[in-house]
C-alpha cells in the first residue's frame, strides 16, 4: 500500500459513512431477532396463525399487536417461506 | 492525546456470539462503512437494492458469527459475504450477460482497495480524537473548512495544517513509524 499522503486521503475519502439509519437498523437487529423467533416459534406450533401469516403478513402480525418493521417483514417473509 | 483502546476484531465477535448487544452495535459500526462501499462502489447497487443487501448482509452476520473458524478472520469473511450477497442480488435481477462482470478484475480491484482504506480507517482509530474528527470530516464526510471550523471551534483557516499534521500522523502509525508533531491536534 502506497502510504503517501495523497493516497491517503483517497483512501480515507473511500469510506463515507454508511446511512445512518442503515446502521441503526443493523444496530437493532438482536432485539428485533427476539421478537422475530417469538413470531416463528409461535407459526411451528399454530398451524393456523402460520397459514394467515403466509396469506396476508403484515395484517397477520397488526392483528396479533405485532409491529413488525420493514426488516422483520423481511426476515420473516425468509424464515416462514417452504424450504 | 491517544484514543482508547478499540477492541479487537476477534475479541468484538467474542463477545457478540456471548450475546453482548453493545458488541454487537460497535461491530456493526466498526464495518458499516466497508460493507457499504463494497455494495455501492463495488457492486454500484443503490436506494432500496443497497439497502436491501446492507440489511442483508449483517443479518448473516448476526445468524452466522458461530460458523467462523478463526474470529479474527471477520473482515475478510464479512467481505466475502458482502461480494456474495450482492453477486446473488443482481443475478436476481438481471440477464445473464451481466454475470461475467460481476467477477471482473475491476471488481476484485475495487474491493482491494477498499480493503486498504479500512486498514487506513483502523489506523485512524489510533490517533487523537482530534484528528480523527478532522480527517474523517474532511476526507470522508467531505465537509468543507467552514463546516469543520464551526463544528469543531477552530479557525477555519488553521484546518489545511491540522489535516496535515494528522495525515502525517496516521502515515506514522501505518509504516510503524512514531512521528514527532506538534500536541495541538
Amino acid at each position: 500500500m502506497n502510504y503517501d499522503l495523497e493516497s491517503l486521503g483517497e483512501l480515507l475519502r473511500a469510506l463515507p459513512p454508511a446511512p445512518s439509519a442503515w446502521v441503526q437498523a443493523a444496530q437493532e437487529l438482536p432485539p428485533r431477532r427476539g421478537a422475530l423467533d417469538d413470531i416463528v416459534a409461535r407459526a411451528e406450533r399454530d398451524v393456523e396463525f402460520r397459514r394467515r401469516l403466509l396469506a396476508d403478513l403484515e395484517s397477520a402480525l397488526a392483528a396479533e399487536g405485532y409491529d413488525a418493521e420493514p426488516p422483520v417483514l423481511d426476515a420473516l417473509r425468509r424464515r416462514l417461506a417452504p424450504e | 492525546m491517544s484514543s482508547l483502546i478499540e477492541p479487537t476484531d476477534a475479541q468484538l465477535v467474542e463477545r457478540c456470539r456471548a450475546g453482548d448487544d453493545d458488541a454487537w452495535r460497535t461491530l456493526v459500526e466498526r464495518f458499516s462503512r466497508y460493507v457499504h462501499a463494497i455494495i455501492v462502489q463495488g457492486f454500484r447497487l443503490h436506494g432500496a437494492d443497497a439497502e436491501d443487501v446492507f440489511q442483508d448482509v449483517f443479518a448473516k452476520v448476526y445468524e452466522n458469527l458461530g460458523k467462523l473458524r478463526d474470529d479474527d478472520s471477520v473482515r475478510p469473511w464479512l467481505a466475502q459475504l458482502t461480494r456474495r450477497t450482492c453477486i446473488d442480488r443482481l443475478r436476481a435481477a438481471r440477464d445473464e450477460a451481466v454475470w461475467d462482470e460481476l467477477e471482473s478484475p475491476e471488481v476484485d480491484e475495487t474491493l482491494a482497495r477498499l480493503d486498504d482504506a479500512l486498514t487506513v480507517r483502523d489506523a485512524l482509530a489510533s490517533l487523537s480524537a482530534d484528528c480523527r474528527e478532522v480527517l474523517d470530516r474532511f476526507f470522508a464526510r467531505d465537509e468543507s473548512y467552514r463546516t469543520i471550523g464551526d463544528a469543531l471551534g477552530i479557525p477555519a483557516g488553521t484546518i489545511a495544517s491540522r489535516i496535515s499534521r494528522c495525515l502525517t500522523r496516521l502515515r506514522g502509525e501505518l509504516t510503524g513509524r512514531k512521528v514527532e508533531a506538534p500536541t495541538s491536534g
